[in-house]
């Protein structure tokens, strides 16, 4: 991987960090003629997008888990299927009911809505309302995924394109339009879901996806938005799927690294960056923590603001006013993990045997109040009692990820403290909380535990520790409206550059945010090269729409 | 030639007699219709034990507009204060009080940098506070944006917010949606502060100090000018001033006149039906009542769009503020408060967490075992609310959700105990004095007062229902969607809180509809 890059040379542009979206702009970067070296602090690359074998014959997705966000422009421009990322959909999902049935969310819509009415018949009706207006906004916001966000204090003529762009989209809504849009931004899921269905069990199903990865219940103002980052991308043209990158989501950091070598780029493992050098205004390069300088007039950080202008700059250099802002960004880890080897499939009585959702997206929670009293339990500063498991087998699709016969389960878990009551999590910590999820599994798999060969358990602290996400955030800070678009990560610092000549953010922390999309990395990209005079690298509103 | 039929006004609440006021001055004939023996609404004052008076709903006033005062001419009315600019003061069971006065902060515990932070969030608050303010001064546009002519009332809004400076726009855009204990965990390293100023952005409200979007509520409290004051004789004596107002101006006052809908001919209505059968003819209805209650409950969802209809129905409108009344025989002492400050705004909310603990139950239905309180003893300036050395507490009581699991009737007396308890432990000797105690829970104000699920804002004031998607969409400019009926209650814009704004300016549309060819 490493291709010994030595200290007299000189790049044009550095990444720090190889995660998806420092890769992605490495590639875009090299693409366009640059020459890109890519500095990762891990031996392996990836950052939350990483398989990895940590029991053996077993490979993990140990992160992030499954694939749907990432931009289809991109995916064509880097020509990742050339370099092995093969995204395969799998089918639905589940959520149990205490009583032992389910609400069976089948890929086939007939099929699904004849499922509803089992449950409630107006809901079945709702579900086509919901689904037109959910995919509205859908559609509203993936036009501005690769769309630099304007500076709405600015009189630049970009900036003021943009905005006019922006009021464009919202008239054509129509005026009913922009009110729901309003509306949707500022309600929280439990209201928005209240508008359509009567039944808490369809309420509860749908509302793991306004609630994952944010310390929000689904009674806060503002978790009908991050719905969106669990619609609004698709699998092969079909809007909202979601997918498996075969081998694991490794495999989506291995296409973006042989995109960028395929341009010449290079990346550097075990190569931790301590500071970025700078003279005056000016970004001269990094220098990493054996003391090794390397030069370049460009630096962009995939690391949050908050590791990138407190921890990698010159303090003296910023402003007090930046400084605040960085320490105000929120970053709150709320989500865990646990990546279990299994010694054959377990069983869902409730399922039966052959049930066509037994591979999709398992859920457990049947009611708004238990997604609500798990928000609460986060509050007090301890993981959920009875916590909201997004449980998924991806040996069922994906059979290169165990030996055969065994299978893989990716548990994601929320929610679940950065810190317990204050204080870091110890061992025993570890091993109630992975009791807890266990014991959640067990109530509709009974005998489950007995298949467990190994379980990783990951909470916040894990992924602050390995990938270097603040407070183990996995959308690299939270997903409010006063941190989204010309707010993210914060006023004044939008458009991807900082607060030197030369430095760029290209993580998660920028517009539009988290969830394996890769679009925070191309816009970045695209900033770099205007500023090189060379708006045709990356597109600008570049939309597949 | 028979005279045209009169303007009906349902309701005797301040907003619908402001509104009666406006509409007989530029010559109407108006009639306001009351279902109680007299007017007043959430802004009255009731005798709960013999020789002890209160004021019922409402205690203070904070957002009175202005204009509402000047042109109605309310101090000749009758209208004066017992208390004016108010402090706001924060009790705790283990501390000595901490005292807000304007812009400055003091008390035990309190270091330079808290009170100059203080003076920081206050003048913010102050600079962004204004922009509702002005937002608030007219009717709110529609979003209509096909043209010039459309767009430019919205323009207008936005001028307001970019008259703030680049630095300022910035930090509003950014602050609008967020949760209060974000905004002022920025500010802020003391707890006690911040639980009050968390408090003061939840009163009346179905959200805690985490929940996204309690800054604009704050903002909103505070686009008033952010001063407490009292009337005299208690809020009923705003009421009384109002009804003198609207009467001297030629408006008619019936109580006792329950309406029990309205009939309507070719989309337009033309009547008002009483409770006791009678029909009115009629040229308008204007409701002061919610808006639930008045195209639901009184129009009837027939006579609307189904898509309306269903905005209208998912209203968020559940009531979590109750009301506690005590009658005392003698000044109740507060640990840690100076006697001197008895008489002022007194909060139990010791710290933003306290606050948000208190919420947690309200979302499944239950109340608070450790609720939050907004304390004022009216007798301490007007003696005529108490005989002579007996005092009168009023309380403002969070969380008391009106959809309580386990019903009212039966939680009732359990609540009472939980606030008195919760008196008792900033009070200790508060319990030996009580000669009588009256609990008004949201389902009681929802029945005496008739406000939908007791909210006493008609309705949750959060972004989602503000400005033009207040009470929703078609309905945002105080005309419904049936013609000749109009709104102008707490439910519409500019909102709730004993400010008048919303029967001012539903008045003017009115005309203005009249007027238009």
């Amino acid at each position: 991987m490493s291709s010994g890059a030595n200290s007299n040379q000189r790049y044009d542009a550095i990444v720090i960090g190889a995660g998806h979206n420092g890769l992605t702009s490495a590639a875009f970067l090299a693409r366009a003629g640059l020459k890109v070296l890519v500095l990762e602090r891990n031996s392996y690359i990836g950052g939350a997008a990483v398989s990895r074998e940590l029991h053996q014959g077993w490979i993990y997705s140990n992160c992030s888990y499954v694939c749907s966000l990432l931009r289809p422009e991109i995916y064509r421009a880097l020509d990742l299927a050339r370099h092995g990322l093969q995204i395969v959909p799998y089918g639905g999902g589940v959520t149990f009911t205490r009583d032992g049935d389910y609400l069976g969310g089948y890929v086939d819509k007939d099929v699904k809505r004849r499922e509803i009415a089992r449950h409630n018949a107006h809901d079945a009706d709702a579900w086509q309302r919901y689904s037109r207006d959910t995919m509205r906004q859908c559609r509203f916001i993936r036009s501005l995924l690769l769309r630099t966000p304007p500076d709405p204090t600015s009189l630049k003529l970009r900036d003021l394109r943009e905005l006019l762009y922006l009021g464009k989209r919202f008239a054509d809504l129509g005026e009913q339009g922009i009110y729901d849009t309003i509306r949707f931004y500022t309600l929280s899921i439990a209201d928005y879901l209240a508008e359509y269905y009567e039944s808490d069990l369809v309420r509860a199903n749908f509302s793991g996806s306004g609630i994952i990865g944010t310390a929000l219940g689904v009674h806060s103002p503002g978790t009908a938005y991050v719905l969106l980052h669990h619609y609004m991308g698709d699998v092969d043209g079909q809007a909202g799927a979601w997918g498996y990158a075969r081998g694991g989501m490794g495999a989506v950091s291995k296409a973006l690294a042989g995109a960028l070598q395929s341009f010449g780029g290079e990346i550097r493992c075990d190569a931790p960056v301590e500071k970025v050098l700078n003279r005056g205004r000016q970004v001269t390069g990094v220098v990493l923590a054996s003391g090794e300088e390397i030069l370049a007039d460009r630096v962009l950080s995939n690391l949050d603001p908050k590791r990138t202008f407190l921890g990698l700059l010159d303090q003296k250099s910023l402003e007090p006013e930046l400084v605040a802002k960085a320490r105000n960004f929120k970053i709150r880890g709320s989500s865990g993990k646990l990546n279990i080897a299994l010694d054959g499939l377990p069983e869902f009585p409730a399922l039966g045997r052959n049930h066509p959702l037994h591979c999709g997206d398992l859920h457990f929670l049947d009611s708004m109040a238990r997604f609500e009293r798990a928000y609460d339990d986060w509050k007090d500063g301890r993981w959920s009692r009875d916590p909201y498991l997004d449980l998924l087998i991806p040996s069922m699709t994906d059979p290169t990820m165990t030996p055969a016969g065994k299978h893989y389960m990716s548990v994601f878990v929320q929610y679940v403290p950065p810190k317990v009551q204050g204080r870091d999590w110890t061992q025993a910590d570890r091993d109630a909380f992975r009791d807890t999820v266990f014991d959640q599994i067990e109530t509709q798999s009974p005998g489950f535990r007995k298949l467990v060969l190994h379980a990783e358990v990951r909470t916040p602290q894990e992924l602050e520790n390995e990938v270097g996400l603040t407070e183990g955030n996995i959308f690299q800070g939270e997903l409010t409206v006063d941190q989204l678009f010309f707010n993210r990560p914060f006023p004044g610092f939008a458009q991807y550059r900082g607060p030197l000549r030369g430095l760029y953010l290209c993580g998660s922390a920028t517009h539009p945010g988290g969830g394996v999309m890769a679009a925070p990395g191309a816009n970045a990209a695209r900033e770099v090269l205007l500023d090189l005079g060379r708006p045709e690298g990356v597109p600008e509103g570049w939309s597949d729409d | 030639m028979t005279e045209r039929a009169p303007i009906f006004i349902v309701g005797g609440g301040h907003n619908g007699l402001v509104c009666a006021a406006y509409l007989a001055r530029a010559g109407r004939r108006v009639v306001v219709l009351e279902a109680a023996e007299r007017a007043g609404g959430c802004a009255a004052t009731h005798e709960f034990h013999s020789g002890f008076r209160v004021s019922s709903i409402a205690h203070l006033l904070y957002g009175l507009d202005m204009q509402v005062a000047g042109d109605l001419n309310l101090t000749q009315h009758g209208l004066a204060y017992a208390q004016q600019n108010l402090r706001s003061v924060a009790l705790h069971t283990a501390a000595d009080a901490l005292v807000f006065d304007g812009d400055s902060a003091s008390g035990a515990g309190l270091d330079a940098a808290d009170r100059d932070a203080f003076q920081r969030f206050v003048a913010a608050r102050r600079r962004f506070a204004a922009v509702l303010a002005c937002w608030h001064a007219a009717p709110p546009p529609r979003l209509a944006l096909s043209g010039w002519r459309d767009a430019l009332p919205v323009a207008k809004l936005g001028w307001a917010v970019r008259r703030l400076g680049r630095k300022d726009m910035r930090e509003l855009l950014r602050i609008a949606t967020m949760s209060v204990d974000d905004w002022l965990n920025e500010y802020f390293t003391s707890a006690r502060i911040k639980g009050a100023l968390a408090l003061d952005a939840v009163l009346g409200a179905w959200a805690g100090p985490r929940s996204g979007g309690t800054v604009f509520a704050s903002l909103h409290r505070a686009a008033g000018g952010g001063a407490y004051s009292v009337p005299q004789g208690g809020m009923g004596s705003l009421s009384a001033a109002l009804v003198r107002a609207a009467t001297a101006a030629g408006a008619e006052i019936r109580c006792q006149a329950r309406v029990a809908g309205f009939e309507v001919v070719a989309g337009r209505v033309s009547g008002v039906r009483l409770a006791s059968g009678e029909t009115l003819a009629c040229s308008g209805v204007v409701s002061a009542l919610d808006p639930q209650q008045t195209l639901l409950g009184l129009l009837g969802a027939r006579h609307l769009e189904a898509e309306f209809a269903r905005r209208v129905q998912h209203l968020r409108a559940t009531g979590t503020a109750a009301k506690l009344h005590l009658a005392l025989s003698r000044a109740p002492e507060f640990h840690g408060l100076k006697t001197q400050d008895l008489g002022e705004r007194l909060l139990i909310a010791p710290d933003a967490d306290y606050v948000e603990r208190a919420f947690n139950p309200a979302k499944y239905g239950e109340y608070s075992p450790q609720p939050v309180m907004e304390i004022h003893l009216p007798s301490i300036h007007d003696a005529s609310m108490a005989p002579a050395g007996q005092q009168v507490l009023s309380a403002v009581v969070q969380y008391a959700p009106h959809n309580l699991a386990a019903g009212w009737p039966a939680a009732r007396s359990r609540f009472l105990e939980t606030c008195l308890e919760t008196l008792a432990r900033h009070a200790p000797g508060l319990r030996a004095s009580i000669l009588h105690a009256e609990l008004l829970t949201p389902a009681d104000i929802a029945e005496r007062v008739g406000i939908t699920g007791g909210h006493w804002h008609h309705g949750e004031l959060a972004l989602d229902q503000y400005l033009m998607l207040r009470p929703v969409p078609g309905a945002a400019q105080y005309a419904t969607p049936v013609a000749g009926l109009f709104l102008c209650s707490a439910g519409t814009h500019p909102g709730g809180g004993v400010l008048g704004t919303p029967g001012r300016l539903a008045a003017a549309q009115l005309l203005a509809r009249e007027a238009a060819p």
